[in-house]
């Protein structure tokens, strides 16, 4: 009778078993979720003993060597030597497509933090690496013709960190752009800092406006470095140029569209001012209040690798996942 | 006969059996913290319809039936706020006829939503439309707002329903608002003899005199959508934004499970919420420190 009754009710048993049996593994998952606690994090660093308990083998760390070697503060070339601008754009890794590159790629540099401390270091050790990571990706987009790259180096929400880390930070972005100077001159590479200046050190300051007119009529990749910016004050901003046009008389308020809002975005300055590719480091799945207006139709891409551990093989993963997306925009296929 | 009235009655001992395991689950998740607004973007029809061979417009009407279940799981969760993504501006390029099929099914639908025994009216829920509305056909307008007079009085969740919507246009929306409104405010003030000056002091720079003028909360106060979502999940695997939410989703976890939202089921609301509960104590150091 059980036998007919399966046999005559296929559909219902079926169910049965499609609904209570990932009912059951959910539960089973649950479990074991709460048998997690937050401290079970990968940043945290009691997850993992075999990094806290020996500092002395971390410091021997291999691709903090291996870094070190390619680069230090006064700065290689980025093209490498002896190769010609059209040798270097022309090594595109296999699995990449040149027509399927993203002209405007974004990077959220997360992450420095958290791997300082899991190698018992002092954040500003994690920030250091953090910028010869950066050095790599520039490199790289140089020599694969992104025409735009924008990093975020520090969000106006940063400012509630320590203030010796906020003035290490500041001491770093000096340092950097001083000792780069040369090399994106040589490099072709035209800088641009967007972002409230006013609330950053008038000797820092000053060195941008410096950077920034040295590069000004420079004609390769654009380099876009955000500082004290987030993606609600850029549109604020914006806003608030129209809202004077709008007091003088130049412009109505039913004037007022989209494309006046772009217009005043301060990315503007950049010929691509919309990022394709987003890339955020660290695992952290959220955009964090950068750029949010220029997002509408961006590609995320989140890696899990900290900052300090981004290297060309994450940067050809998140371009390979890129080149695979479909973007409609929202219309047809 | 009896064969089909003994179905019917193990259809309903399932129906009571899965709701009671979905009640254990909620029950588990309680023990941490809820997530108070979800928003999806219902990505995957038309791919649906065509890896089921189905016509054209089937995949959005199985969507359907995938939204009312999600929706009543996440007020069986005590989700507050839900809010979807139902129709884009940018969809009207798509082709006459499934633009056409998409406004007869909303059409059909939201008529729906109005009825005593809807899911709606169940679980006490408040519907809002959202976006641009002057771009939809009159009966789906009118429908629109008939469904939001009659739930107006329910007050235990909302749902809003973004339709002709894009992020950027609701922040035009709120500028435009937030000039007007300064507008008239200075002008307020002019007609009293106080200028603008009143608002600022006769030394203020250009700059003072911007700050004053327009800022983040001005901007905020006009959005459609509040508040802040704390998921947003887009199905079939897409880790893109497409003009949704821009603005609130600074802090928001993006949640991209590769199924297709048709075929969307109870277990990935579950891991949302767990993904959710996982980032929670970093997030709220972080927001503390903000």
């Amino acid at each position: 009778m059980l036998l007919y009754r399966s046999v005559q009710f296929p559909s219902l048993q079926i169910s049965i078993l499609s609904s209570i049996f990932p009912s059951i593994l959910t539960m089973l998952s649950l479990f074991a979720h709460l048998s997690l606690t937050p401290s079970s994090r990968p940043d945290n660093p009691t997850h993992n003993p075999k990094l806290h308990s020996n500092p002395t083998h971390l410091r021997k760390d291999p691709i903090l060597t291996r870094q070190q070697n390619e680069f230090d503060l006064a700065g290689k070339n980025y093209s490498g030597a002896g190769a010609s601008p059209e040798e270097e754009r022309s090594s595109i890794p296999d699995g990449l497509r040149r027509e399927l590159m993203p002209e405007h790629v974004a990077v959220i540099m997360d992450g420095n933090r958290r791997w300082a401390r899991m190698r018992g270091l002092p954040s500003g050790s994690g920030y250091e690496a953090g910028i010869r990571a950066f050095r790599v990706l520039v490199e790289l987009c140089c020599k694969w013709g992104i025409r735009v790259l924008t990093v975020f180096a520090f969000s106006s929400d940063n400012w509630v960190r320590p203030k010796m880390e906020v003035d290490f930070l500041m001491n770093l972005f000096e340092k950097g752009i001083k000792a780069e100077l040369d090399n994106f001159m040589r490099e072709d590479i035209k800088v641009s800092i967007i972002g409230d200046p006013s609330k950053l050190p008038t000797s820092l300051q000053r060195l941008i406006a410096r950077v920034e007119k040295n590069t000004k009529h420079n004609t390769g990749l654009h380099l876009v470095v955000a500082v004290n910016y987030s993606g609600k004050y850029d549109i604020v901003q914006a806003c608030q140029s129209i809202a004077q046009k709008v007091k003088d008389g130049l412009i109505e308020p039913e004037e007022i569209n989209e494309s006046s809002i772009e217009q005043e975005l301060e990315t503007n300055c950049a010929e691509y001012p919309y990022p394709d590719l987003l890339i955020r480091t660290s695992g952290e799945l959220r955009v964090s209040n950068f750029f949010l207006w220029q997002l509408a139709y961006t590609e995320l891409f989140f890696s899990k690798s900290h900052w300090p551990d981004f290297g060309e093989a994450d940067f050809v993963e998140a371009l390979v996942s890129f080149q695979q997306r479909q973007r409609r925009y929202g219309g047809y296929k | 006969m009896e064969s089909q009235s003994s179905s019917s009655s193990q259809t309903t001992w399932f129906t009571y059996f899965v709701a009671f395991l979905r009640k254990c689950i909620f029950m588990v998740l309680s023990r941490g913290p809820i997530p108070s607004h979800i928003a999806f973007i219902m990505d995957g029809n038309r791919r649906f319809s065509k890896k089921n061979k189905l016509m054209e417009g089937a995949g959005h009407r199985v969507g359907f039936s995938a939204l009312m279940s999600m929706l009543r799981y996440c007020y069986e969760f005590r989700v507050k706020y839900v809010t979807i993504f139902a129709f884009s501006i940018d969809n009207f390029n798509r082709r006459p006829e499934e633009v056409q099929s998409v406004m007869d099914l909303m059409l059909e639908k939201i008529e729906g939503l109005t009825k005593q025994e809807s899911l709606v009216n169940q679980y006490g829920v408040k519907v809002r439309f959202v976006g641009n509305l002057q771009l939809l056909s009159r009966p789906v307008r009118l429908a629109a707002e008939r469904a939001m007079v009659a739930t107006a009085d329910n007050s235990k969740a909302v749902l809003t329903i973004c339709v002709a919507y894009t992020s950027t246009d609701e922040i035009l929306h709120s500028v435009q608002e937030s000039c007007e409104e300064k507008k008239e405010e200075l002008s307020a003030l002019e007609a009293t003899g106080s200028g603008p000056y009143g608002l600022l002091g006769p030394n203020s720079n250009d700059k003072e005199h911007k700050e004053c003028f327009i800022n983040s909360k001005d901007i905020e106060k006009h959005m459609y959508v509040t508040p802040d979502p704390d998921i947003i999940v887009r199905t079939s695997g897409e880790t893109r934004l497409s003009n949704f939410l821009l603005w609130q989703s600074s802090s928001t976890l993006l949640y991209s499970p590769l199924v297709l939202w048709p075929e969307i089921q109870f277990w990935h609301l579950v891991w949302a919420v767990i993904d959710f509960q996982r980032n929670y104590l970093y997030l709220m150091g972080k927001l503390k420190q903000q």
